[in-house]
């Protein structure tokens, strides 16, 4: 009987304990929880909201009652929305592949022991501090980089380019050197075209370098140690050991490349909205706009949805113990 | 047999307490290099340092040439961008474009202004992460899952979504009905109005901030620091959700034992939050300062939207603002052949100008943005 007592009484300490944490946790994340109830739920709320709606002539909103989807009848049949998505949404399948293979390997380069080491860091991240925002602005009616070089490159190359300010190597010799090896003309375009969005690619690789380095940091050195004693080359090195542990942050790097390139100001669809916004005749341009960028949220967010749930099943963990 | 193992071991020829030299037969030395140069492994060295250093300067060199480029055209007239012989260093050498924006672009006030801006922000979003992400990593508590989901909502949603509602979220700012109840509008929560009129408790024609007051309504946060501040508050500014998962990431990787042994010693939750494991993760803070610092300072949506080009009048001069042409540039060499590149050029001098603080920053901050990736340990799980 006594016994019983005792136990019931521990148990309530314990629970007391874990619930004074379980405060301590949400006073901790109280800013954020009062923040996104009060201010951002309510403007992510009302844009939605704004999609349903009718715009009147004063210039106030009415919710437009009988024909909700209005706008959005407009944005897939009055526009050209459908076919820029198509080719955003392609651009983003033939970006993020090589956004991915140049991060993971600038990073395993700058993960190695080497003269020089902090200083090529620092020029690497230079691009995530430096070129976003303003300077994106700037340089997206930067003409001059393209005439300084095209003087040399233009004649072969085209400066038509438009996502790629520089065109530092002419594509024609890529694809003459790979013209011989008979590998497909597919494969061959997309090298070619990769090196001439190189710029591009290092500019928007920073994060995803960061991420990958950290990721390379964390990995036991004992591990390289011991299939090193067991003859493996560093090919076999990085396919047998880096790789399967780098794979948790692939998928991160993956999702990440996803929602910033989608994000980014840069994106052709997301230029379109903003054209489609300045540019429009209709009172309800700017209200089609906005639903056009739900429209836009919700496919590239099932696209991570269906990405991640196939990929996490290659991904592979290190079971700690 | 043991005789001559004797005889052909190394003989000592200096023997103290601290160093021994021996001389025993070595392979002679053209045999050694031989060995040492001519194997498959060195080769193999050679070769792949040199393609890496090739490799590294290569994508060095692309990603510092925009920056060469800019700043050699920052020091061009109109003229050398016609001259075919001109490259990256100017015939005629001139700080013009310089003295231009500083002067009638108002660049130092701009510059003060968002100095105060991005200070400020950099500031309360660093803190305000860092709270959320310690309260995500360590704490178990019903709907943490809930909230965690809601961080990387913010961060995934596109911000130009929400420019409409966000506008008009600010440009009558009202949390749940309260500003227009204090101004004598009534309470009126979720479309339902509860209270048609209520006692008028802010006097109408006061000064200062209420001032700002729509009549019945909330208040007006255009030309004003307060979004900024608001959105920085409850961690919602931009790219916040990076910076809690960033941050979650490396607490997670802090060892439980530390703060146990602490709450075992007396130490509550706030000490030991503020104690232990604040000075523990200075580099992960200097990192995310530097992000929000860096990508507040070049931010041109969430100035654009609420502090607009006509602000200037208003003595809200930010360091968007700064990147148009000078009047009295315009005057002198509209004419001139060059001038479309010239324009451009000046926009991006501007560009330098407005980046160069951050450079000088970066120089010293750098150090402690790899430490503080290297130390976060970021992991997917």
């Amino acid at each position: 009987m006594t016994k019983d007592i005792k136990i019931k009484s521990v148990r309530k300490k314990i629970a007391s304990l874990d619930k004074r944490k379980a405060r301590g946790g949400w006073l901790f994340v109280l800013p954020f929880i009062i923040g996104f109830a009060l201010i951002y739920l309510p403007i992510v709320v009302d844009s939605i909201y704004y999609t349903f709606c009718n715009v009147k002539i004063g210039g106030a909103t009415e919710f437009a009652k009988g024909e909700m989807f209005v706008n959005y009848k407009a944005v897939f049949t009055g526009s050209d929305f459908v076919e820029t998505l198509i080719k955003g949404l392609t651009n983003m399948l033939f970006e993020i592949p090589m956004i991915l293979m140049f991060s993971l390997f600038m990073a395993v380069l700058l993960n190695q022991k080497m003269a020089g080491r902090a200083a090529f860091r620092a020029i690497f991240f230079i691009p995530v501090i430096l070129s976003t925002g303003i300077m994106e602005t700037i340089g997206q009616s930067d003409i001059l980089l393209e005439t300084m070089e095209g003087a040399e490159g233009g004649v072969e190359g085209g400066a038509s380019e438009e996502s790629s300010s520089s065109q530092i190597v002419s594509s024609m010799d890529v694809e003459n050197l790979f013209a011989n090896m008979s590998v497909g003309q597919g494969l061959v375009e997309y090298v070619a075209q990769a090196i001439n969005n190189i710029y591009d690619i290092a500019n928007r690789s920073g994060v995803q370098m960061l991420i990958f380095l950290s990721g390379l940091q964390s990995i036991s050195p004992a591990i390289y140690e011991s299939v090193q004693i067991d003859g493996a080359s560093a090919w076999e090195t990085f396919w047998k050991i880096t790789f399967p542990m780098i794979s948790p942050m692939i998928l991160v790097n993956a999702i990440y490349t996803i929602i910033d390139s989608f994000t980014a100001g840069s994106n052709v669809v997301m230029r379109y909205i903003d054209q489609y916004k300045a540019e429009s005749s209709e009172i309800n341009g700017e209200i089609i706009a906005s639903a056009m960028a739900w429209v836009y949220f919700l496919i590239v967010l099932a696209i991570v949805g269906i990405f991640a749930a196939i990929f996490s099943a290659f991904v592979f963990y290190q079971k700690k113990d | 047999m043991n005789a001559q193992n004797i005889d052909n071991r190394p003989k000592e020829l200096k023997n103290n307490k601290r160093k021994i030299r021996v001389e025993f037969e070595r392979a002679p030395l053209k045999e050694r290099l031989k060995a040492k140069f001519l194997s498959m492994y060195f080769v193999k060295k050679v070769v792949w340092y040199i393609f890496r250093l090739v490799l590294l300067i290569g994508v060095s060199y692309i990603v510092l040439f925009p920056f060469f480029s800019k700043i050699a055209g920052s020091f061009m007239l109109p003229d050398d961008f016609v001259d075919a012989t001109v490259r990256l260093i100017p015939k005629k050498f001139s700080t013009d474009t310089y003295s231009a924006i500083w002067k009638e672009n108002s660049y130092f006030e701009a510059f003060s202004n968002t100095l105060f801006l991005s200070a400020t922000c950099a500031i309360i979003q660093t803190f305000i992460c860092c709270f959320v992400a310690y309260g995500l990593a360590k704490f178990k508590f019903k709907g943490r899952g809930l909230v965690f989901i809601a961080v990387i909502f913010t961060l995934a949603i596109p911000h130009k979504t929400l420019e409409f509602s966000m506008f008009s979220k600010f440009i009558d700012f009202d949390v749940l009905g309260i500003f227009k109840f204090l101004n004598g509008g009534g309470w009126e929560i979720f479309g339902k109005t509860i209270i048609k009129e209520s006692p008028d408790i802010i006097p109408s024609a006061a000064s200062g901030f209420w001032s700002k007051i729509h009549e019945g309504g909330g208040i007006s946060m255009r030309n004003t620091y307060w979004p900024f501040v608001i959105l920085s508050l409850g961690g919602l500014a931009f790219k916040n959700g990076l910076y809690i998962f960033m941050l979650r990431q490396f607490f997670k990787g802090v060892p439980d034992e530390l703060e146990e042994s602490a709450y075992i010693d007396g130490s509550g939750i706030m000490r030991t939050f503020f104690t232990i494991i604040l000075p523990l993760s200075i580099p992960m803070l200097i990192t995310v300062f530097l992000f929000s610092f860096s990508w507040q300072w070049t931010d041109t949506f969430y100035t654009g939207l609420f502090v607009p080009d006509s602000s200037r009048k208003e003595g809200l001069m930010l360091l968007k603002d700064v990147a148009t042409i000078p009047g009295t540039l315009e005057a002198q060499y509209s004419t001139h052949e060059g001038y479309n590149m010239f324009s451009t050029a000046v926009k991006n001098t501007a560009g330098i100008m407005i980046i160069a603080p951050l450079v000088v920053m970066y120089l010293f901050c750098q150090r402690y943005l790899v430490q503080g990736i290297e130390r976060s340990g970021l992991t997917a799980d």
